[in-house]
């Protein structure tokens, strides 16, 4: 048995060797691995641009951004204005909106200032649920549910139209309104609800006098966020609003939005190289410069206006 | 001087308080909002899809007519690119956390990966799909493949388990941290005893609830893998492959309505593994979450 003091020593000496070494190295993994994040923004960027760049070598920038006729299809005169595709994904949007706002806001005053702990432990997991069920599913629901139930009110609604999948857009974004609305609303301190009170304040005035501007802020940066998720929204577009572009605010015809046209293209096997191949990234590019300035947006208002208590 | 007591205003007083119930009313009836449409796209998708959804449905491949169609090869391929998506993910994620609570200064570079990833999780996943069709379908060749499917479906969920983890490593007490220290234990080895043990049901809820995302995702997969008749079982990671959403969104689309039955049979199906990989999560933080 070789167990001196000096082997002892020894082997402690080469374990702390190993044990520094690890001290070394894994602070350089875990960056390495939080540098992923950045690569793939840059990745994003990169891509989008490149392919963007060879989309307009062949079609002008000026037709891409003042064109009003979205025809890449047509053989021999295809014409490429990214307006017909704006409007129909601003008319989902705006329909959403609509919906989301008064509903999605309405909850999340209710939650926060009328519910009782027992009703909110049960509604609030209800909404979550909500939150939780696949595009692909709302896209089912509106296509073979919400379509058939507005066509009784509305005889000529044709089946693919922008009302249906712009109402369950806006369904689908209700829990996020809700929650971030809540959230901020929650921020508010309860001594400033009490003093309210203490005055002879209903629930109502101090949900509208005290919270409401108190947690203003987080309330707009909620539906910004909101907003964003539904022009970014795909697959219930995809499944319930049909494919064709349509340029003004045409809620009971089929339209096409930005993202149901990226997918309509990368399904049907677009050659690679040609010019509709090219089409999706700066359609893409679009899309991702709307989106990333609607983020940016809600997180400077949320940080910048925000009350301090 | 006068020195009058203002009596109260009986009436502008009831108006007010009837205002205030009214309010309520209103309030309450947009919460109930959610939950009626909640249970009216259940009770839809149930009532449409369960005549087609029995045994065979599970083990058929898809097939051209409507009472055949089964999500064989869709399941596998879910199986499949998660068996890619979960160690990736996971690996980047917690690394990630770590990375940013642990050991990142507080410097220009640290706020911006932290900004960098709040701004990825805005991002559409049709984007994610973009980036995964150029970079791993094109330019590293992978062509429509799993591999290239499971990476890219990492990425998109990346920021999302970043998000979890940083949370459940937060929630750990100053205290553990100095006790260790005081034992005279090094940063690795206090993350690796301490913070990594303690944090594991925080990591694992915030995963399985990010998985259960990327098990619902269809539009960035169906950038990368087509919409292409599968009636096979992938046997390795470049072969083509279908998922249950995109399978359902094929039937969906077709115009025929017992195609659009056997999607809801499908949704059923994809709602049940939601709900169970749900219940997985709530389970794990209810058994191991521990208050200090």
């Amino acid at each position: 048995m070789k167990n001196t003091i000096r082997d002892r020593i020894k082997a402690n000496k080469s374990k702390q060797s190993s044990q520094n070494y690890m001290e070394i190295i894994m602070p350089k993994v875990f960056l390495l691995m939080a540098s992923i994040s950045i690569l793939v923004t840059a990745g994003i960027i990169y891509t989008l641009m490149r392919e963007t760049v060879m989309f307009f070598s062949e079609v002008s920038f000026t037709e891409f951004i003042t064109g009003t006729e979205w025809y890449p299809f047509f053989g021999n005169d295809p014409s490429y204005g990214i307006w017909p595709l704006l409007s129909g994904t601003f008319t989902i949007a705006l329909i959403a909106m609509l919906v989301a706002i008064p509903i999605g806001l309405a909850a999340a005053i209710y939650l926060s200032e009328y519910a009782s702990d027992e009703k909110r432990k049960v509604l609030k997991p209800v909404l979550e649920v909500l939150a939780g069920v696949p595009t692909v599913v709302y896209g089912l629901f509106a296509l073979t549910f919400v379509t058939p139930l507005l066509q009784t009110f509305m005889n000529d609604l044709p089946i693919f139209n922008a009302l249906s999948p712009g109402i369950v857009v806006g369904i689908m974004i209700i829990p996020q309104i809700t929650s971030l609305s809540q959230e901020a609303m929650n921020a508010v301190p309860q001594s400033i609800r009490d003093g309210a009170y203490a005055l002879g304040a209903t629930r109502l005035e101090v949900a509208l006098k005290i919270v409401i501007p108190g947690s203003f802020s987080g309330i707009v940066s909620s539906l910004v966020l909101g907003l964003s998720r539904a022009i970014g929204e795909t697959m219930i577009v995809s499944t319930a609003a049909g494919s064709t572009p349509n340029l003004g605010f045409t809620p009971t015809e089929s339209i096409q939005t930005m993202t149901s046209y990226i997918v309509q293209v990368s399904m049907g096997d677009a050659t690679f190289g040609s010019t509709i191949y090219y089409s999706i990234y700066a359609v893409g590019m679009t899309l991702f410069v709307f989106t990333l300035t609607m983020n940016i947006l809600a997180n400077h208002v949320s940080r910048r206006y925000r009350e301090v208590y | 001087m006068k020195n009058k007591i203002v009596s109260p205003n009986e009436k502008q007083i009831s108006r007010r308080i009837t205002k205030n119930k009214l309010a309520r009313g209103v309030f309450f009836t947009g919460t109930l909002f959610g939950m009626v449409v909640l249970a009216a796209l259940l009770i839809r998708i149930f009532t449409q899809g369960i005549g087609y959804l029995d045994f065979e449905f599970l083990t058929n491949f898809a097939s051209r007519r409507p009472e055949d169609a089964g999500i064989k090869a869709a399941i596998m391929g879910t199986v499949w690119i998660m068996s890619i998506t979960i160690p990736v993910s996971l690996i980047l994620g917690v690394g990630t956390s770590i990375y940013l609570e642990e050991y990142a200064p507080k410097n220009k570079l640290t706020r911006f990966i932290e900004l960098n990833l709040a701004n990825l999780a805005g991002v559409p996943s049709v984007v994610f799909g973009l980036l995964g069709l150029t970079v791993f379908v094109r330019l590293l060749e992978m062509g429509r493949s799993i591999l290239a499917g499971g990476l890219t479906m990492s990425l998109l969920i990346l920021p999302v388990i970043v998000v979890a983890s940083k949370e459940a490593i937060r929630s750990i007490p100053q205290e553990q941290y100095e006790a260790a220290y005081a034992m005279g234990a090094t940063k690795w080895q206090i993350i690796r005893t301490v913070v990594l043990p303690a944090a594991t049901p925080g990591i694992l809820t915030g995963a399985i609830l990010s998985l259960s995302r990327g098990v619902g995702e269809t539009a960035s997969l169906l950038m990368i893998g087509a919409m292409t008749f599968i009636a096979y079982t992938p046997t390795g990671f470049l072969d083509g492959f279908t998922v249950l959403p995109i399978q359902i969104f094929s039937w969906a689309s077709r115009p025929q309505a017992e195609f659009q039955a056997v999607a809801a049979a499908g949704s059923i199906v994809l709602l049940i593994i939601l709900i169970v990989m749900n219940s997985l999560a709530i389970l794990i933080r209810n058994k191991y979450s521990k208050r200090y």
